[in-house]
């Protein structure tokens, strides 16, 4: 058996935890004692005696309360550097969390601490008995055999110790966190808050992507396919060719412009720059009329949005009407309408259509929900059978 | 005929030329933003500006900017704007004073060579071109009026008038006759209540009326 390790262990061990409980003693319990004064003084108080009692239970009381912040940072300190546990600043936020905390549980924790430290002060101090009972002058000296019972009691106190100690330790760092520390209503508010942020923070960078993705494509390849079909345009008008050639080219010219139409159609679908440049009004005009069917458009907008919401509502209204032009039975026509109400963003697509789409159904109607979602909107879809289809939306937004 | 032309992007410039040649135009003068623009027009009085809208510095509206500037100083330049998107802010204003010798197409429009090449013969002439585009926007915002009463292909015919497009253009468009269209432009007339004056007139006066200007 590796006995001297395991000895080793549990030595380490038990330091560690008493000299985590034993500095735990007069942390925990500083509070208690003043608690007791502060008792005492109201006792006193009440039985009508010493009249410095209200000044002394002031002072006590102002003692106890500059203490709390004091103690918490030092419980902190303790758990952190000699059990290695982050326990969460609680703030000033609900002060009452940590004055109970050191009032009640501290107490408990204070009683157990002392309790385990005397048991080993005790033990240590009986086991050798049989020894030092040698060294007492003679008329002090116990009979050899009460002081054998001493030893033993001693060594057997001595051996529980450890486990006791360990247990205490544990409840301690079990508990504590969760008493001490941020609550959990906190702590969600906190990440709440956090998640907030970095969501908003990827939103706009997904943003910005589609931004300059879509500044990179105009400025690059949307240019030179104009440049290219123009000069295919005008070899086909001005060159004398054998009707093969002739053939070759005219494809050549209509791909390339068909390529123009597809890239534009790409670049309006990611982040056309007529919004960036104008705003939602007029990238909305060119949306709605382009639609496959006739568009009716109202945009009440006294001021221009945050980028990232003009660019959800203009990705719903081309999604809208994408669907509208796609699967609306028998609509002959859509209104679309954009309205600033107060902080929110209400943009309402409706059709003529006979109705009876599925809310649920369809990838693009989750896709704009997720984007919707992505700046808190609410999108809501009602398709009675019959019609009209309308699909609403609305977008908060802090003008 | 003398033209000038604004367009920023080199590789596009190139082309432009070689278009407003063929369409027999002579090319005074090509400039990369609407500062050059304005000086050339002073400089060589052109009987057509072809414009680039969005421009150094600012790459926004310089082009129209320009344009409205050189309508106000010298109003016999005739002006064709080409834009990267349609917007109709841009097309009222240049329409707004004068409807005659304006052209707004969108900037792809160039690589059907023959039909650009013709729309700048049309606004040299005094004539209008606009983009199917433009036209479909300025619809969108019409609020509800008489214009209800039209039928699709009367609508359509006054649509395809609004492009700047003649009796017989339209004709070739819907591929119908002459006498069909001149049919439907006379109902559209009627239907849009416009006095009895001397045929063109009312012919831009229902072409206003539909553009909702």
């Amino acid at each position: 058996m590796k006995i001297v390790p395991r000895l080793r262990r549990t030595l380490t061990r038990l330091t560690r935890d008493t000299s985590f409980l034993a500095l735990g003693v007069p942390l925990h319990l500083l509070m208690g004692f003043l608690l007791f004064n502060v008792f005492g003084l109201v006792w006193e108080i009440i039985g009508g005696g010493d009249s410095t009692a209200p000044v002394i239970l002031g002072f006590a009381v102002a003692l106890a309360a500059l203490c709390v912040p004091a103690l918490t940072w030092a419980q902190r300190w303790r758990f952190r550097q000699l059990l290695g546990i982050a326990v969460t600043d609680p703030g000033w936020r609900r002060p009452w969390r940590q004055i109970r905390y050191h009032c009640l549980a501290g107490v408990l924790f204070g009683g157990l601490e002392a309790l385990v430290v005397g048991l080993l002060l005790a033990g240590a101090a009986a086991a050798p008995t049989s020894v030092w009972i040698y060294a007492l002058p003679r008329p002090w000296r116990i009979d050899s055999t009460q002081a054998a019972y001493l030893s033993v009691a001693g060594l057997v106190v001595l051996t529980g110790v450890p486990a006791l100690a360990a247990a205490v330790v544990r409840l301690e760092s079990q508990v504590v966190p969760a008493l001490l520390g941020r609550s959990r209503e906190d702590d969600l508010a906190q990440r709440v808050e956090d998640l907030t942020e970095s969501r908003a923070g990827a939103v706009d960078a997904a943003d910005a992507e589609r931004r300059r993705i879509e500044r990179d494509l105009h400025d690059g390849a949307q240019q030179r396919l104009v440049s290219l079909a123009l000069n295919l345009g005008i070899a086909k008008a001005t060159l004398d060719l054998p009707p093969e050639a002739r053939e070759v080219i005219d494809s050549a010219h209509r791909q390339a412009k068909e390529a123009i139409e597809e890239l534009s159609d790409l670049v309006r679908g990611l982040h056309p720059s007529v919004l960036d440049e104008l705003g939602l009004d007029a990238a909305l005009s060119g949306l709605a009329a382009r639609a496959p069917l006739p568009v009716r458009l109202r945009v009440d907008l006294p001021e221009r949005v945050a980028p990232t919401v003009e660019a959800v509502a203009y990705f719903v209204v081309s999604e809208a009407l994408t669907n509208v032009a796609k699967h609306a039975r028998e609509a002959t026509g859509a209104d679309v309408t954009v309205a600033l109400l107060g902080e929110m963003l209400r943009v309402v697509v409706e059709d003529d259509g006979l109705g009876g789409a599925d809310p649920t159904g369809g990838s693009g109607l989750r896709g704009l929900t997720r984007r919707v979602r992505s700046v808190d909107g609410s999108l809501r879809l009602s398709s009675p059978v019959g019609g009209p289809t309308t699909m609403s939306v609305e977008l908060p937004c802090v003008p | 005929m003398r033209a000038v032309i604004a367009e920023d992007s080199v590789l596009l410039r190139v082309g432009l030329v070689k278009v407003v040649e063929m369409a027999g135009f002579e090319v005074a003068a090509e400039v990369g933003d609407a500062e050059g623009l304005l000086a050339a027009v002073e400089e060589h009085e052109p009987d057509l500006a072809v414009v680039d809208v969005r421009m150094p510095p600012g790459f926004t509206d310089e082009g129209v900017r320009a344009a409205l500037s050189i309508r106000r100083s010298r109003p016999s330049t005739a002006l064709l704007l080409l834009s990267q998107y349609v917007e109709e802010r841009y097309a009222a204003d240049l329409l707004a004073a004068n409807t005659s010798g304006v052209g707004y197409l969108l900037k792809q429009r160039v690589a059907d060579v023959e039909e650009f090449a013709e729309a700048l013969r049309r606004v040299a002439n005094g004539g209008t071109a606009l983009d199917p585009q433009v036209v479909a926007q300025l619809l969108v915002r019409r609020p509800s009026d008489p214009l209800d009463r039209l039928t699709a292909r009367e609508r359509e015919v006054l649509a395809l008038m609004a492009e700047g497009r003649s009796n017989a253009g339209i004709a070739a468009q819907l591929v119908v006759s002459e006498s069909a269209v001149a049919k439907h432009i006379n109902n559209i007339l009627a239907k849009l209540d416009l006095p009895q004056a001397d045929a063109d007139h009312r012919r831009v006066l229902a072409v206003l009326r539909f553009l909702g200007l």
